[in-house]
């Protein structure tokens, strides 16, 4: 098929395809003339957009100086075609302006103010393109910026990716709208280029044949495109009938290889790829020289110039720039119409500072007389009356009339029945119509309408299924809300009724801490009550007083003691030695009430201990020593009945207690040999300076032995108390002892040594006064 | 006999059908009420719960039970015309009623939009979109997420400190609607 295809061609045979229309060229106005540099303008306005697809990522800022062919976007997507600095000066404003739409909206441009020394960036030529790999062209093409330049701006880089078998590249030169002829001057200006670019294409594609197809208006550029492809077999160039519009990319597949793409079909389903003209012109010289697409031809034409002409266009020139240098005849006229693109598909433009882009190849300037419609504000529009030439001529093969009063209508499905997404824009139907209807106008409509409900219907479904997502979502959370307070309910309850060890403790602890509680309101209340028994208020008991009080009834019993030593010296070593012992039980005894209980019954015990004392010294009887242990074991336990509560700190008191009493037996002894060497009996305060000195290291030691019997017994209360704390530091090897009574020792002696100095200097201060 | 044999044919035909029919409908059952569906597909799915219902299908499944069809104000006159077609009723102009805020006043497309000094970080905004298209959290500022904003308004009313507002979508050349037969209007003294 492909064979007999290019045998047709060989012989000139082209199919043809329905409708179309000869509207008058008037091509005569440019074609004759070479394209025109142009100075440069003094800035450029460049829109971030300027192809189908999104815009890319800015690279510069405002104030940033760019040199020519420097990237200004950045592309992070194959939708995305960056664009490039067209020549070299300072980004002034990057802000929203009127871009070449029909809606006269504004889009995110680049304001370029241009410094005029045109500095290209560092640039790399490539001089044989076989050295690159097809990647590397296809990088090249995409950075570049190169988007299809005939129109519809489709990203050349991902048309050219494609690797199917591709049966024919078609490289569009047709150029049928009239007046334009910006692709017919690149042809006869720029052959091989395009040739070149055309080679670059076919080492990406390898398709099966390239076409050119050229329109037989253009002769030059036939014949220079001929010469240019004369060596090469697999390019042919293809001379079609001039008719309107033979460009549309079906209608040239269908006057070229005689297959319709079908609807909704696109030509590489085919095996077909076409690229215009100005796109190969572009490709060159992106991969070849390295230069972006910067640059493009614009046919500024129209009666209303005096010099209508192609240029070569800067990206981002305004149009007032371009008409000033093809010098506008009447441009006082406030109603001049302006048009971007042809006089077929083109659209006034809202601004003359609209600015030129990759898309855009022509600017009409018409005259009133060439154009009248397009000065007349209000549409001569009338009814239909259903003649039928629109139809005759739509290339798509479609009902025009039909459509439009669908469109009238806003029937969408009716719209869709009759294909009105095939339509091309082309306005055939419009120019041919005698009732002068905008037809293209309402489809123009139709087709937004449609594609913003389509967009809504997807929003919408969207939103549904969101919706849904949350309900079920929130739905769930709910369940396991309930779940997990279902679960810590059961839990409780469980941990409450077992009878788990764990449980029992915990339950007992409770009932212990409730009981603690109980009792202490018990004995507070008490306590308010004046007459209240001392012995039940022992949860209130001022520790410090008591231990106090119970120290000064231990000196006191510790005196007579020494005094009954000292008179039973004649006594056996051995009975003052039991008797000592008896002693220590029986002050361990003693003690070991007294941190519990308040100082009252401190006091008692204290009398009953020297009493006791007393009575052992007179006698040293076993007996009676056991009568006393038995009262006091008595004591002891009325004590225990009230303290029961807290026993663990009765225990801790007992062990103090007993380390005190130890401690006190040591120093009896001490006490005793010391009398029994000196055998004199000396006062008591002696002996209790005596019993302090082992144990205070603080330098004024001295001072302490004074014979001032008021100081002393200060002292020795001062003593007393410190004696207590140390003998709980000594008691440390006494298993009954842990850590934390260690700690407690050790800020108990510190307190202790603190007082003592203080009450020794206060004493070294009375001493220097007197 | 002849009366006996009649009812024994008859009889037996009428049980064959019987059972023809039983099977039928257990076999050939539908499951879900299909109107519902179509009902719901014509509806807008703002989700924003203006007719009185929490959702737009609850609405659907509504009006298929003979509920009023002129309650859905984002959808306008539009909807009702679809939906009145479907159900085969009278179309009815919208019920003014169950129009909250201007939602149905502008033609543009609104969104929600969180003015981010004044947010405080509540999270209400959060609980009261019905499609989940603010995000932040506690304490952090929150925002709206344009693409999936309905603009129900559902949001505004619970926010503390008022700093949610519905703004029109700006209009730019990819929502721009050909508008050329629009003929101005001039106002006459």
């Amino acid at each position: 098929m492909v064979e007999s295809v290019v045998e047709r061609i060989t012989r000139g045979h082209f199919w043809d395809f329905h409708g179309g229309i000869h509207p008058p060229e008037q091509k005569f106005l440019t074609s004759s003339k070479p394209i025109k540099q142009l100075s440069l303008p003094k800035q450029l306005i460049i829109p971030l957009q300027q192809h189908i697809g999104r815009e890319g990522d800015l690279l510069v800022t405002i104030g940033d100086r760019v040199l020519k062919g420097q990237a200004l976007t950045l592309s992070t997507n194959p939708m995305v075609v960056p664009i490039h600095a067209p020549t070299s000066g300072t980004i002034s404003a990057i802000k929203m302006s009127v871009i070449a739409h029909p809606s006269g909206l504004s889009q995110l441009c680049i304001f370029l103010d241009v410094d005029g020394e045109d500095t290209w960036r560092k640039r790399e030529l490539c001089h044989d393109i076989e050295q690159l790999t097809n990647h590397q062209i296809i990088e090249k093409i995409a950075d570049a910026g190169i988007a299809g330049m005939g129109g519809a701006g489709f990203p050349t880089h991902i048309k050219v990716n494609r690797q199917p078998d591709i049966n024919f590249l078609i490289i569009n030169g047709a150029e049928c709208e009239p007046y334009i002829t910006a692709d017919d001057l690149l042809m006869m200006e720029q052959s091989n280029a395009i040739v070149d670019g055309i080679k670059i294409i076919d080492k990406l594609l390898t398709p099966a044949f390239i076409l050119i197809a050229i329109e037989d208006n253009k002769p030059k550029a036939i014949k220079a495109l001929q010469q240019a492809t004369a060596s090469i077999e697999k390019i042919k160039v293809c001379v079609v009938p001039t008719k309107y519009p033979t460009g549309g990319e079906k209608q040239l597949i269908q006057i070229l290889t005689g297959t319709e793409v079908t609807s909704g079909q696109l030509p590489i389903h085919a095996g077909i790829v076409m690229q215009n003209v100005a796109t190969c012109f572009a490709i060159n010289e992106a991969v070849r020289h390295d230069t972006p697409l910067i640059r493009r031809v614009v046919t500024v034409t129209g009666q209303a110039l005096n010099k209508p002409q192609n240029v070569w266009a800067l990206l981002g020139t305004p149009i007032n720039f371009l008409l000033e240098q093809c010098s506008v005849q009447n441009i006082e006229n406030e109603n001049q119409p302006v048009i971007m693109g042809g006089p077929m598909m083109g659209f006034s433009v809202s601004s003359e500072l609209v600015p030129i882009v990759k898309t855009s190849n022509c600017i009409l300037v018409p005259s009133k007389v060439e154009m009248p419609s397009a000065f007349e504000k209000e549409s001569k529009e009338v009814e239909c009356i259903r003649c039928g030439q629109c139809s005759d001529v739509c290339p798509s093969q479609l009902l025009p009339q039909e459509l439009q009063w669908s469109a009238k209508a806003k029937d969408h499905a009716q719209l869709k029945k009759l294909n009105l997404s095939d339509c091309i824009d082309c306005g055939a139907c419009a120019y041919v119509c005698p009732s002068q209807i905008p037809l293209v106008h309402y489809y123009r409509i139709a087709k937004a309408e449609i594609r913003e409900q389509q967009q809504l219907d997807l929003k919408a479904e969207k939103a549904k299924i969101r919706f849904e997502a949350r309900k079920l979502r929130l739905e769930k959370e709910k369940i396991a809300r309930q779940e997990k307070h279902k679960k810590a309910a059961a839990a409780r309850k469980a941990a409450m009724n077992k009878a788990t060890p764990e449980a029992t403790g915990a339950k007992s602890a409770v009932a212990a801490a409730l009981a603690r509680v109980k009792a202490k309101k018990a004995s507070k209340a008490q306590v308010d009550t004046p007459d209240a028994p001392a012995d039940l208020s022992t949860e209130v008991v001022d520790d410090q007083k008591s231990q106090v009080s119970a120290a000064i009834a231990r000196a006191k019993a510790k005196k007579q003691l020494k005094a009954e030593a000292a008179t039973k010296l004649s006594n056996s070593s051995d009975d003052t030695n039991k008797a000592v012992d008896v002693d220590t039980v029986e002050t361990k005894t003693t003690v070991t009430q007294q941190p519990t209980v308040d100082d009252k019954k401190a006091k008692i015990a204290a009398a009953v201990a020297k009493a006791k004392a007393k009575k052992l010294s007179k006698n040293a009887e076993v007996t009676d020593t056991d009568k006393v242990t038995d009262n006091t074991l008595a004591d002891k336990t009325v004590a225990e009945k009230t303290v029961n509560i807290d026993d663990k700190k009765a225990k801790v008191a007992a062990a103090i207690a007993k380390a005190k009493s130890k401690a006190l037996a040591k120093a009896n002894a001490k006490a005793e040999s010391l009398n029994e060497e000196k055998i004199a009996a000396n006062n008591v305060s002696a002996t209790v300076t005596s019993n302090v000195t082992p144990t205070d290291h603080s330098p004024s030691n001295s001072a302490q032995a004074i014979p001032e019997d008021i100081v002393v017994t200060e002292n020795a209360e001062n003593s007393d108390s410190k004696n207590q704390n140390e003998s709980l530091a000594e008691s440390t090897p006494t298993p009954a002892m842990d850590k934390k009574a260690k700690i407690a020792a050790a800020i108990a002696k510190a307190k202790a040594k603190k007082k003592l100095k203080e009450a020794s200097s206060v004493e070294n201060n009375d001493q220097d006064s007197v | 006999m002849n009366i006996l044999l009649a009812i024994l044919v008859l009889g037996s035909i009428a049980a064959i059908f019987g059972a023809l029919l039983g099977f039928a409908s257990v076999r050939f059952k539908v499951d879900a009420d299909p109107i519902v569906e179509q009902l719901d597909a014509l509806l807008p799915q703002t989700q924003c719960g203006q007719c009185g219902y929490p959702g737009c299908k609850p609405y659907a499944q509504a009006v298929a039970d003979g509920e009023a069809i002129n309650k859905c104000a984002p959808g306008g006159e539009d909807t009702i015309k679809k939906i009145a077609d479907l159900m085969g009723v009278e179309v009815q102009p919208l019920d003014e009623s169950h129009v909250k805020g201007d939602v149905a006043q502008s033609n543009r497309p609104k969104v929600a939009f969180v003015i981010e000094e004044d947010c405080i970080g509540c999270t209400k905004c959060i609980q009261a979109c019905p499609v989940d298209a603010i995000i932040g959290a506690a304490k952090q500022m929150h925002t709206i997420i344009i693409d999936e904003c309905t603009g129900c308004d559902l949001c505004v009313a619970p926010c503390p400190v008022d700093c949610i507002e519905m703004r029109e979508l700006p209009e730019t050349i990819h929502n721009w609607q050909w508008d050329l037969t629009s003929i101005p209007v001039k106002q006459l003294d």
